[in-house]
């Protein structure tokens, strides 16, 4: 490898690293506004300048400059610490002193390295420029005066999330930063720009005058808005989640994270269930603890095993369902299902029947991946990031079978619907090394879903997807919770019903609804026992509520779509009565005389682990596990109806958001920018 | 005789626009005279002439044309090869590429076939400044010419395939940045790239590009028709060949010439332009090559000669040849204010030191004019142009500085006598006391 030296002190690097990547490796710290490790080189902040020997006897931009062989790297020679001040100078002359009432202050980039590189007072004698706010949206708040016009924003939007709508008007000193219509910013990952501002240009509009970054308690935990199970960190202040933040997972999420994982946690202090509710005289009243169990446990004891079911939603933890399975299989119930949208998935045709196989990673690897009746840009944003990346870097293509969406990339249009998909499967284009079949999660809820499946099968052998050192074949989740309850079989044992059996009129006596919400509950007749956080769909049928923990109130085991078993953790507690949710059922347990053989969630996971032990491989994906794909699906007749795309909005899939006024206004945004007449424009 | 260079050995022969400059015109002067014959001679024999000749780049920065033909890679592979033409001539004072375009285009369009067949390149783009409307109707007109006589084009006499395009561009001064002149030819908004890539690697459309002034294309064809010795005779070493020089203020027939290098600035100005206005010791300055480059006062103007290195010696630089002759009517300041304001308007925004310095500078430098600035304040501004200086990503910092730094070189006292008489009879103004003390 060849060898540098930073300030004296020689170090290898690897070819085509720049000269300011050398300097980190030698320890050396690097001020930059401007350049960011996800975006393209702009080298225009000229904040990371350097004396670089041999070379032009003038400080060269280190961001921008590749690393030579016996190269000589200053970072701290006197010139070097002119030009800096001299940069941090011009950056603050334009710049508004008002860090007291800025959002970003605490954790700012030009406050940090002011305290490096500024003078002690200004030498500016003119007046400042002041620059108009830009409308952006109800997520991105905007004071244009303290852009420093880096344009990390612009190349976000326009690189990595491939909706150039930020962009640089004017010259010069009057250069700004702006949507250039005033227009929201029309993409589910919008809200990343806020990260990537270094100064308080951009800051979130939720959160404006809310707390100080100092304020919060920062926990490290995962997002259950869809089912990549993104890294994120809960910034929280006493009992409230004031915001979410991403933490860098370079096999899931990178350092991105959707617009609805960041915003929807204002709904977490909205519509929430903080005590007992039971339902007397046709009204829901509130109740003790006591009292809730009582129903419960008359209702239960009273009915039959095979009257009784249970479906868990979309958001729950491992750890709760595991001790549901275990309380309602002691009861002898077999009515057990975690599908609540009825995809035709089955834990018998093997774990790699239902996973992401080829990984969230294994995108950048792939050179054609074919979209099945999915949109990913709505199911998984952050994953659409990385088909988009493979995209533009011209190393994969892309053909669609569903919906004609605006994915943010170009594709081969092949066709809309299941009749599409038998001729592509008759006739799959071979030639790939690395083939993707990628099947949405509304496409396998389909009546035809097994059918569907099958057809993927088939064609995924054909395309020879499923082979020594590679898995094509993969299923893209949007419930957080799916992958882990399949794992655990959290499906209808013998006899049992499916979900969608569940809610039908005299199926059952006792329904049991873990946080259910996106299920049709109309015409069931049965008494509801609702367990979950949020006044949404299911609380308003229960007959008794029972209050627990949302996502940033517990610990838990989330599965992601790709198997990955990762551990989230508290960020505050559940709100007034409510209880996490293991530990309701634990106390259920007692007093149905069935007690659940743990005390604690230590000793919950132990036997979850033993049962299941996929679940103790925390943050690992099993990558090249086999997969007969002739067990999957079943064959049978297809319906003629075309893959839609979501039913549902996007910013309102789950309790939480839907109780989220960021995510209603984002709703109506997007809504209002979808029917807006070009032509009136 | 009047100046140095002989008529015989002028290369743009219908400068002053008397004679036709269309096709056939062109040919009685020379051009596309013996073309296929230079042709003939191959590519390593052209570049090797151009480097003989001495011919150093004609838009500004004086880089040897050969020696950046020669960077570009000897074989074709995947990526075409691309000649592109600056023809955004906006440096203030320059006027000589619109000459060519509107009465010599065919020495210009012979010297693009000539260039482009020397780089392999097959096709060429000639960016035209935004303001050039008559002259891009010119060039037009000229290029159909060639096209229908067969000059250029696909399966033309030369046996060379060649295209040639011209593009309109929308005026801004930074577009004659050679990168941000390939940004705005995609369809870029135009800001500098970041060097390296250079354009011989990664250019326009990320292909091998090089970028050459109109002027220094111009000349090829009659270089090569008359041999480099013959073009390496005119000037001193290093700064050989004739050159289009623009001489514009107060001298008493602001002319374009073509002239000899290194003719000293004194006989420039004397032999073809009359002399200064009011005779030779009314002068007070002269910028000598565009607004770029620093002035300078009169008594260095004597021995000054025009070419890059004596001019470089007296730290200013010949530019574009653009000569701003300024008397002792002149004020200086305002003359700079205004160049500051130049380039704060036209300084892309892109990066920092340029963006927030150039205001700043101008803004001093427009109360420097009116002596309301404070005597402090001219370390100040130095200060600030030191910064803006060799710290951005193009020339433009550079060139906005340069000016600056060139007055306070020179007219340093003149600028504190403004600022103290300012002060004389307004006690109230800031710095009044500071200055009776000092």
């Amino acid at each position: 490898m060849p060898k540098a030296k930073v300030n004296g002190v020689e170090v290898e690097f690897e070819p085509g690293m720049t000269v300011l990547q050398v300097a980190e490796l030698a320890g050396e710290e690097i001020p930059r506004f401007c350049y960011h490790e996800r975006l393209s080189i702009a080298g225009n902040c000229r904040m990371c300048l350097v004396e670089v020997k041999p070379g032009p006897p003038k400080p060269q931009a280190s961001c921008a400059l590749p690393a030579a062989e016996n190269q000589e790297i200053f970072t701290n020679s006197p010139m070097v610490k002119k030009a800096r001040e001299g940069v941090m100078e011009f950056l603050l002359i334009n710049h508004p002193l008002d860090c007291p009432i800025c959002d970003q202050g605490g954790e700012c980039d030009l406050q940090d390295q002011a305290m490096g590189y500024g003078r002690d007072e200004t030498r500016f004698d003119e007046n400042k420029r002041a620059v108009e706010e830009k409308f952006m949206g109800p997520l991105i708040k905007t004071v244009m005066t303290r852009c420093i016009q880096c344009t990390r924003c612009v190349r976000f939007v326009t690189e990595v999330a491939g909706v150039p709508e930020i962009g640089m008007t004017g010259r010069g000193e009057d250069a700004e930063i702006t949507t250039y219509l005033e227009g929201a910013v029309n993409s589910e990952l919008s809200g990343n720009v806020i990260d990537l501002c270094p100064v308080g240009a951009l800051t979130s509009k939720p959160y404006a005058f809310n707390a100080r970054p100092w304020e919060l308690k920062k926990t490290e935990t995962i997002d259950v808005m869809d089912a990549l199970g993104s890294a994120i960190r809960i910034d929280a202040r006493g009992a409230e989640v004031m915001r979410v933040l991403p933490r860098i997972n370079e096999e899931v999420n990178e350092e991105w994270i959707s617009d609805k994982t960041r915003y929807a946690c204002d709904g977490l202090m909205r519509q929430r269930l903080d005590r007992p509710y039971v339902r007397t005289g046709g009204k829901l009243q509130p109740a003790s603890w006591a009292q809730a169990f009582d129903a419960v446990v008359e209702k239960l004891k009273s009915a039959k095993a095979d009257r009784v079911g249970v479906i868990a939603g979309d958001l729950q933890d491992a750890e709760s369902m595991k001790a549901a399975l275990d309380l309602f299989g002691s009861l002898g119930v077999t009515s057990l299902d975690c599908r609540q949208d009825g995809a035709a998935l089955d834990p018998k045709a093997g774990r790699t029947s239902y996973l992401f196989n080829s990984s969230i990673a294994g995108i950048d690897e792939a050179d054609h991946i074919v979209l099945i009746g999915v949109n990913p840009r709505h199911a998984a944003p952050v994953l659409n990031v990385r088909i988009r990346r493979a995209v533009m870097q011209g190393t994969c293509k892309v053909s669609v079978i569903g919906e004609q969406a605006d994915l943010t990339y170009g594709y081969d249009y092949l066709g809309a619907g299941p009749e599409t998909l038998t001729r592509f499967a008759s006739k799959p284009p071979k030639g790939a090394a690395k083939p993707m079949l990628i099947v949405g999660a509304e496409t396998v809820a389909r009546a035809d879903g097994a059918a569907v499946l099958a057809l993927v099968a088939k064609a995924a052998k054909a395309m020879g997807a499923v082979k020594d050192g590679w898995n094509g074949f993969n299923i893209l989740h949007t419930a957080a919770s799916r992958v882990g309850g399949l794992d655990m079989g959290f499906v209808p044992g013998e006899g049992g019903l499916t979900a969608a059996q569940m809610v039908q009129k005299g199926a059952l006596d006792v329904l049991v609804l873990m946080g259910a919400d996106e299920i049709d509950l109309s015409v069931s007749d049965a008494f509801v026992i609702y367990m979950g956080t949020h006044g949404d769909a299911g609380a308003h049928r229960a007959d008794v509520i029972l209050p627990a923990a949302a996502y940033s109130e517990k610990a838990g085991l989330y599965v992601n779509t790709e198997g990955r078993v990762q551990m989230a953790s508290r960020a505050v507690f559940p709100k007034g009565d409510a209880k996490e949710d293991w530990a309701i059922l634990r106390a259920l347990s007692e007093r149905l005389g069935k007690t659940l053989p743990y005390d604690s969630m230590n000793q919950l996971r132990a036997k979850l682990f033993a049962d299941h032990p996929t679940f103790g491989q925390i943050d690992y994906v099993a990558t090249g596990a086999a997969l007969d794909l002739a067990a999957v699906g079943t064959a049978g007749d297809l319906s003629d109806a075309a893959f839609a795309g979501p039913a549902h909005d996007f910013y309102l899939t789950n309790p939480i958001a839907r109780a989220s006024v960021t995510m209603a206004e984002c709703s109506a945004t997007a809504k209002a920018a979808r029917v807006k007449p070009v032509a009136a424009e | 005789m009047v100046g140095i260079l002989e008529d015989k050995d002028r290369i743009f022969t219908n400068l002053y626009g008397f004679q036709d400059w269309g096709l056939e015109g062109a040919k009685k002067r020379g051009a596309w005279n013996a073309t296929p014959d230079m042709l003939a001679h191959g590519r390593d024999w052209v570049i090797n002439q151009i480097k003989n000749s001495g011919l150093r780049g004609r838009g500004g920065a004086g880089f040897g044309t050969g020696l950046k033909w020669s960077f570009m890679p000897k074989e074709v592979k995947d990526r075409p090869h691309y000649l592109v033409v600056n023809a955004d001539e906006s440096e203030p004072g320059t006027c000589k590429d619109r000459e060519i375009m509107r009465h010599d285009p065919h020495l210009l369009i012979e010297g693009c076939l000539i260039a482009s067949f020397a780089m392999q390149a097959n096709a060429c783009y000639i960016y035209i400044r935004g303001e050039y409307v008559r002259e891009r109707e010119v060039l037009e007109a000229a290029v159909k010419q060639a096209y229908e006589a067969k000059l250029i084009g696909k399966n033309n006499v030369h046996g060379w395939d060649f295209d040639l395009y011209i593009h309109h561009g929308g005026g801004a001064y930074i577009c004659g940045e050679e990168t941000a002149l390939l940004e705005s030819l995609e369809g870029k908004k135009g800001q500098p790239r970041l060097k390296p890539p250079f354009p011989a690697g990664a250019g326009l459309y990320g292909c091998p590009t090089t970028v050459n002034n109109v002027e220094s294309i111009a000349v090829v064809g009659t270089i090569l028709r008359r041999g480099a010795d013959w073009f390496a005779g005119f000037g001193r070493p290093n700064n050989t060949g004739t050159k289009l020089m623009c001489v514009s203020g107060h001298v008493e027939r602001p002319c374009n010439i073509e002239e000899s290098m290194s003719i000293p600035l004194r006989q420039l100005l004397e032999d073809h332009c009359g002399g200064i206005r009011g005779g030779w010791g009314n002068l007070k300055a002269i910028i000598p090559g565009g607004s770029s480059v620093a002035m300078i006062p009169a008594e260095q103007c004597e021995t000054a000669l025009m070419d890059f290195d004596s001019l470089r010696e007296l730290r200013s630089g010949l530019g574009t040849a653009a000569v701003i002759v300024m008397d002792k009517s002149t004020d200086l300041v305002k003359a700079i204010a205004r160049l500051a304001y130049f380039y704060k308007h036209e300084s892309c925004g892109q990066c920092t030191p340029c963006r927030e310095g150039t205001g700043w500078m101008w803004r001093v430098m427009e109360r420097m004019a009116t002596g309301e600035a404070e005597m402090k304040e001219i370390d100040l501004l130095l200060d600030v142009a030191s910064q803006v200086e060799g710290h951005t990503i193009c020339a433009l910092g550079d060139a906005a500085a340069w000016p600056i730094q060139g007055l306070f070189r020179h007219f340093r006292p003149e600028v504190e006598d403004r600022i103290t008489r300012y002060r004389i009879g307004r006690p109230h103004v800031q710095g009044v006391t500071l200055t009776a003390a000092e």
